[in-house]
């Protein structure tokens, strides 16, 4: 495969549990030890820590409740200064040395929080308390809004810029798998062997997913086995990638996926050179969605206290991480995965209570397990509160039948299990809309996306033997679908079990108090029932109301709960009800990473001319144009910014200067049919362009409004060269193929941009010819054999040149353009040359002083797409004889009005007064507000070669109005007194340029 | 309407918000309206408020084709401001502003309003031009408008890199101290109550299917809960009002895109104000839960579908993090889109159409939440009237035909 092959990072290290590492780390300022392989959070339970955390409304104290993505409560700010990263869940971050975290909100400690007393003006804060308070006085609002401030975000953001590099990578595949799980791995195994290009992505730093947390055997070997078996298999194939730590995290159209791979874990200092995380973007022919299952939780009072946990975590923390939580344990669970933990809390030495909803069952194969192991079972049964105060120490259980019987039981753990509900983000992103399953209790892919398939857990099916086939099936189904013909790999049967079926229920009308759903927003039972009172009977505006599912985890865990409730409250079943929506990312992706090296300096590369070190070694100052970075002035020592611009000027007048202008956007056009495609774009006409003969264009948008503007030269029959604005040099290519392929596919013509190939430089001012003269051969130069407006080829300074005659000052001037990799020679000789004469070069500044003086327009400064060519009194080039673009909307009663605003000259009654730019202008300086606004002031500069300032402005029905007084109204009060002039301020007969 | 007060929610709190009323009524379509308003968006919501409120015609439905506010309303990034460059759009954007200053208190729904300040920054040289053009115009046009230079923008927003070695170094800014923004959300159900609690049946899961015409009048419109019948009809449907104007026989000059904005984790507070920059394109605040909110730019092409491209939030987020470098590390958590009308001068259309009985109010494209109450108030105006408010006459269709464009983004450059 092409794409670079992830050097093993630290996370790779020591996957699976090693306690003969140990890891110091700190957690709300105390010192503990993990060991290599913990996560936070499991290193955390190791270490007996059971509240991590408080709520983000009522700051409820919280613990660990699950092992994965859908941790709701163990959120931390994990490392310090520059390189601390907010809102971290514990479950997802490997230990490592040294960590340091601090639980998001702990108030002054996680044993005392003032704002915990919150707690007791609760009842006065349902959801949406805020939308019906805070109203008046209404001058106290601004002071409400700061105390709700006051209680807002989780995390805190990084004092100091960012110091860790991020990157992104483009790969393409056969086939992708998502999820490192049994599914996941079985399918990627049958498309590796059959020789297809594979990337097989895992959230987690180890393969195996679900496998992890239960010692099954699967094909005769250990779980553990199995799954090193499989990942060396894959590893010794070239074709297949392997991505661990690597969470797909988007799905677009067209099989486009993102996945964020973490290298360095969050809150570490990073080697140099290295990077932190890296955003893979993959286009896949096939792709398999492997993602798993995520555990719901039940619904009885005080459900959130310290000490519950899902009982497939509770597996996990047993059976990967070796941790013995409990001694006491109550497994809550209506299905039979819920067993599994209870065998692995009896295995870790604990006396278990398992309560579970459904009827005994004949054959129910934990019957005898429960026997021997001395672990009652009680069937029917629910548990309608949890009881503690800093942790579960009690559960209240109610057996229905006989009398309704009430039971208490001891227990320093609650393990839940409500049922599974398949990951289906992917799935919804793509445009599915899950089905829900009334028999599985859940919500599984319902229509099959093209390209796109489910298996394992992720499609509803929960056995490791429906795992293993689905993913074999897709496998092979996808090789299909690729063309390539599958081999399958053995497999052994895999003993069914028979499984009990689900009894899904989700609230228990009787049990009242506070049952929660969703635990980081605090979103009870009542407030999906005041919601529901109150008349939010959609989905979403319950969940907008209620906030269920806003918080990081996004709803994993409790929304499909919630909506469960909902439909119960609506008296609606749960597919009438539906879903909300699922958005991307899947889990929280760093922002660093998804702008990866677009950043600094490249955050949009900078585009530099053949001349910028000569422009830098000559003191320049740069302004911004567009993308490009243009000599603006050349201060000499001692110089003010007004000084230099003022010498430029007249050294451009009066002797000879240069400008580099290969900025300027240069298009070559070819075929036979340019002069009609030239002729359709611009406004004037070109059939009679005779080749050597260049000529100023403009361009109109449909709406008959100036767009841009530039000089076209033909170079040769059906060969033209167009030059455009700086800023407007793609747009104008993008333009012209627009209506090339879309409007008029017939036209046999052809455009490059050729801007970078070609560098400019003008050489203008009395001397040019003299200037020119020295470094030019095989050209005469003399005006008679190569008039103003025309064009040569020519050597300059032993390099061959494309040389116009043309110039944007009004001066004699030549425009050379020459290959940019030859150019500063050419520069250079002219300078030299030019040195008799004094010559200067200039910046963007001086340029538009010069062209301001003659009344030459600039597009986007003296335009603002609401201008057209009649309103800069440039009839002249808006052809009477052609169609072009924009020309019937010329026509309209609008644009032909006469009092639009037109293009004029502004001059001071104050010479030396220089308007400001922007300035509005006004008829009556004395009209109190709201004002009439009848122009504004586009163009406005220092002229040092007149000996005054001069303005350029649009001015309503300004063409009639020469000479008439208006003033310029400031929005500091000020106004000053302007007269309307003439556009062209400088050799109004335009003599000059033509010497 | 059961009045909403602190009062009130003490009195609620006591007997354990048991006996909240419903806030609108779920009713089922009646045969016959005065005026049936399609899309129960914020702006269709409030022309049907305002219809009620100011010309006192109660016998309306709005019909929403999904949940009220699920379209634009409830998927955007709620910027409101009044800075508009051209005269008619600061007169109708500064309306609108004037009637969010006092919703709170006439919907008795706080709509959490809050002026916390917009600013847009200025990277180049005509930036700077461009914003001194729009604060004087602001200014005269009688709207709070100030210039910032980089070091007052550090002050007022600290997180800001002002680097003059940026790629595109913070020039300077506009800033409007009455901008904000404010809860989606509560602007769509503030007005449905207050409607609704002057007799305005908001109908959901109703979808348009087709218009009725009768001898060239629209007298109605097929839903999928069956034919409804009005004698005027207003289409307020944002991305698919063309579609719905198609059902009439009538094209709009609409381009429908998608629009796509996305939320951090929630952090705690760093960020007071609403920064907006178009030359690196992304506008960003902070919510009151603590996320930041980010726009990105629309997608090039046209659809209907409420996602856009991966690309243009990789964009978006690189401006931010090029602005604000201290974001770099935070994570993006939600993403979505939605489906914005752009009409060709990027400004609304509202008015009347050729068809008699048929109104229309969209082409708001990236920017009309902030438009919500004055946009509802002006189309409720032209509907009772049957002829524009001065206010509107400047943005109705026939502009389109007459050239009389007002191109706000091509002069200001500045969507939303
Ligand atoms: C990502 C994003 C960010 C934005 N940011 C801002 C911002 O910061 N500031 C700002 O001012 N504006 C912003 N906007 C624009 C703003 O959201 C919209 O202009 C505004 O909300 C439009 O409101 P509306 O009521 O007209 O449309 P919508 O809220 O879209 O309402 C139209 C309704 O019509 C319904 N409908 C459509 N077809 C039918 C049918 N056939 N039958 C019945 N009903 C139908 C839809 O379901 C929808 O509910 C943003 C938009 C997006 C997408």
């Amino acid at each position: 495969m092409s794409t670079p092959n992830a050097t093993t990072s630290h996370l790779q290290e020591g996957l699976t549990v090693n306690s003969s590492r140990r890891l110091n780390f700190k957690f709300n300022g105390r010192s503990y030890q993990g060991v290599v392989g913990d996560t936070l959070a499991s290193a955390l339970l190791a270490n007996g820590v059971i509240v991590v955390g408080r709520s983000f409304k009522y700051r409820r104290r919280r613990g660990i409740v699950s092992d994965g993505a859908e941790e709701p409560n163990a959120i931390v700010q994990l490392g310090s200064g520059a390189t601390t990263v907010p809102n971290i869940r514990a479950t997802q971050v490997m230990l490592y040395e040294g960590l340091e975290a601090t639980s998001v909100n702990k108030g002054y400690s996680l044993d005392f929080d003032l704002r915990a007393i919150i707690r007791l003006a609760g009842r006065f804060m349902p959801p949406g308390f805020y939308y019906k308070t805070f109203m008046s006085p209404k001058k106290l609002w601004p002071f409400y809004e700061r105390l709700i401030r006051l209680s807002a975000g989780l995390g805190e953001i990084p004092k100091s810029p960012d110091p860790d590099l991020y990157d992104s990578i483009n790969a393409h595949c056969d086939i992708l798998v998502v999820g490192g799980g049994i599914a996941g791995l079985s399918a990627a195994l049958t498309a590796g062997l059959a020789g297809a290009r594979v990337i097989i992505t895992e959230q987690q730093p180890l393969w195996g997913g679900a496998l992890l947390g239960r010692p099954e055997t699967v094909v005769g070997l250990s779980s553990k086995k199995w799954i090193e078996q499989v990942i060396d298999r894959l590893k010794g194939m070239k074709e297949v990638k392997l991505l661990p730590n690597c969470c797909l995290f988007g799905a677009y159209d067209h099989h486009f996926y993102t996945a964020c791979e973490t290298r360095y874990p969050p809150g570490i200092t990073i080697p140099e050179g290295e990077v932190r995380e890296r955003v893979w973007k993959i286009r896949a022919r096939q792709v398999i969605h492997a993602t798993g299952a995520i555990e719901r939780p039940l619904l009885y009072k005080n459900n959130d206290l310290p000490g519950i946990m899902l009982a497939g975590a509770v597996s996990a923390y047993i059976n990967r991480w070796d941790i013995t939580l409990s001694r006491h344990a109550v497994v809550f669970t209506n299905n039979d995965s819920g067993y599994r933990a209870a065998c692995d809390l009896v295995r870790s030495g604990a006396s278990v209570v398992v309560v579970d909803p459904r009827a005994a069952s004949e054959t129910n194969r934990y019957a005898k397990w429960s026997d021997q192991n001395r672990v009652e079972i009680l069937n029917q049964s629910w548990i309608t509160e949890a009881r503690g105060t800093l942790r579960v120490r009690s559960v209240i259980v109610k057996r229905s039948g006989e009398g309704n019987q009430q039971f208490e039981f001891t227990c320093d753990l609650l393990a839940v299990s409500g049922g599974w509900n398949p990951v289906l983000h992917l799935y919804a992103y793509s445009g599915g809309k899950p089905l829900f399953d009334e028999q599985r209790g859940c919500f599984v892919p319902n229509a099959k996306i093209e390209g796109q398939q489910q298996i394992g857990a992720a499609n509803g099916s929960f056995s490791l033997a429906a795992c293993l086939n689905e993913g074999v099936e897709a496998g092979i189904h996808a090789l299909f679908e690729c063309g390539y013909s599958a081999s399958v790999p053995e497999t052994t049967e895999i003993e069914s079990v028979e499984e009990q079926p689900i009894l899904p229920f989700w609230r228990l009308a009787e049990s009242g108090g506070e049952q929660f759903i969703d635990l980081q927003n605090d979103t009870k039972v009542a407030d999906i029932e005041l919601a529901v009172a109150e008349g939010y009977r959609s989905i979403e505006h319950i969940k907008r109301y209620t906030l269920l599912g806003f918080g990081t985890d996004q709803g994993k865990m409790g929304n499909i709960v919630g909506m469960a409730v909902a439909a119960g409250l609506l008296k609606q079943t749960i597919p009438e009800t539906g879903t909300t929506t699922f958005r991307p990312p899947y889990t929280p992706v760093t922002f660093g990473a998804i702008a990866g090296r677009h950043v600094g300096p490249l955050f949009d590369t900078v585009r530099k001319t053949a001349f910028h070190s000569w422009h830098c070694s000559h003191g320049a100052e740069f302004e911004d144009v567009g993308q490009w970075r243009r000599p603006w002035y050349y201060p000499r020592e001692g110089e003010t910014m007004q000084q230099a611009v003022n010498r430029e000027c007249l050294t451009a007048r009066n002797q000879v200067a240069m400008i580099d202008a290969s900025t300027l956007g240069k298009i070559d056009i070819q075929g036979p049919d340019a002069v009609t495609f030239l002729d359709r774009i611009y406004t004037n006409g070109w059939g009679n362009l005779k080749p050597g003969r260049c000529r100023y264009g403009l361009m109109l948008g449909e709406d008959g409004m100036v767009m841009d503007d530039g000089v076209t030269t033909c170079l040769g029959p059906n060969h033209y060269l167009m030059t455009t604005t700086t800023g407007g040099a793609a747009r104008v290519l993008g333009w012209m193929e627009r209506w090339l392929q879309t409007e008029w596919p017939e036209l046999k013509v052809y455009f490059t941009s050729v801007t970078d190939h070609w560098a400019t430089i003008s050489v203008s001012g009395p001397f040019a010819r003299k200037t020119f003269e020295q470094v030019c051969e095989q050209v005469d130069l003399s005006s008679a054999s190569f008039p103003f407006l025309s064009f040569r080829e020519g050597v300059v300074a032993g390099v061959p040149t494309r040389i116009f005659r043309i110039s944007f000052s009004g001066e004699l001037g030549f425009e050379i353009n020459v290959n940019a990799n030859a150019a500063q020679g050419v520069w250079d000789a002219i300078w030299e040359a030019g040195q008799e004469y004094g010559i200067t070069a200039y910046g963007t500044e001086t340029m538009h002083v010069l062209r301001a003086e003659k009344g030459f327009i600039i597009v986007g400064q003296d335009t603002d797409g609401s201008v057209t060519p009649i309103d800069l009194g440039m009839n002249w080039i808006v052809s009477k004889k052609k169609d072009f673009i924009g020309r019937r909307s010329l026509a309209r009663a609008d644009t032909k009005r006469e009092d639009r605003k037109q293009l004029v000259g502004l001059l001071t009654s104050d010479p030396a007064r220089v308007l400001p730019e922007g300035a509005q202008l006004v008829a009556n300086p004395d009209e109190p507000l709201p004002a009439t606004m009848i122009g504004h002031v586009t163009s406005s500069y220092w002229s040092e070669n007149i000996g005054r300032s001069i303005a350029l402005a649009l001015v309503r029905g300004g063409h009639q109005k020469e000479g008439q007084r208006i003033y310029v109204r400031n929005r500091d009060g000020e106004t000053i007194a302007v007269n309307i002039s003439s556009s062209v301020f400088f050799d109004p007969e335009g003599e000059r340029q033509n010497v | 309407m059961q009045r909403f007060s602190a009062l009130r929610l003490l009195g609620h709190g006591l007997t354990g918000h048991k006996h909240w009323r419903q806030s609108w009524r779920h009713p089922e379509p009646k045969r016959e309206y005065d005026v049936v308003i399609v899309g129960g968006g914020g702006h269709g919501l409030a022309t049907a408020y305002y219809l009620a409120r100011e010309h006192g015609m109660t016998n309306i439905a709005v019909v929403e084709k999904g949940w009220i506010g699920g379209g634009n309303t409830g998927r955007n990034t709620t910027i409101v401001r009044s800075n508009y460059l051209w005269d008619e759009a600061a007169h109708l954007y500064e309306k609108s502003l004037k009637l969010w200053e006092g919703l709170s208190h006439e919907l008795n729904f706080n709509v959490m309003f809050s002026q916390r300040g917009v600013m847009n920054l200025a990277h180049s040289l005509q930036d700077v031009r461009d914003a001194e053009r729009r604060a004087n115009a602001n200014v005269l046009n009688g709207i709070d408008s100030e210039i910032l230079t980089p070091e007052q923008i550090r002050q007022k927003v600290p997180l800001i890199s002002i680097s003059p070695t940026a790629r595109y170094p913070v020039l300077g800014a506009t800033f409007q101290p009455r901008g904000g923004v404010a809860r989606h959300d509560a602007i769509t159900w503030g007005y449905a109550r207050a409607a609704d609690a002057l007799g305005v049946d908001i109908i959901q899961n109703c979808e348009v299917t087709g218009v009725l015409k009768e001898s060239g009048h629209v007298v109605g419109v097929e839903t999928t809960r069956g034919v409804i019948r009005a004698r005027k009809v207003g289409v307020v449907a944002a991305g698919h009002s063309s579609v719905i104007a198609q059902m009439a026989g009538l094209r709009l000059p609409i381009e429908s895109h998608p629009l796509q904005a996305f939320v951090s984790e929630p952090c705690k507070p760093a960020l007071d104000t609403v920064v907006m920059s178009n030359a690196v394109h992304a506008y960003i605040s902070q919510s009151d839960k603590g996320e930041f909110v980010v726009g990105a730019g629309i997608d090039g092409y046209n659809g209907y579908s409420q996602s856009g491209g991966y690309n243009v939030i990789e964009g978006a987020v690189a401006a931010i993090v090029e602005l604000f470098p201290t974001l770099s590390r935070i994570r993006l958590m939600r993403q979505w889109g939605g489906i914005v009308d752009v009409a060709p001068d990027a400004c609304p259309i509202i008015g009347l159409t050729p068809l008699k009985g048929l109104y229309i109010n969209c082409g708001w494209g990236t920017g009309g939440f902030k438009s919500t109450p004055g946009s509802g108030w002006v189309l409720a105006h032209t509907i009772a009237h049957n002829r524009p408010h001065e206010l509107n006459l400047p943005f109705t269709l026939e502009r389109f035909s007459s050239g009389a464009l007002i191109d706000e983004h091509g002069a200001a450059g500045v969507a939303h």
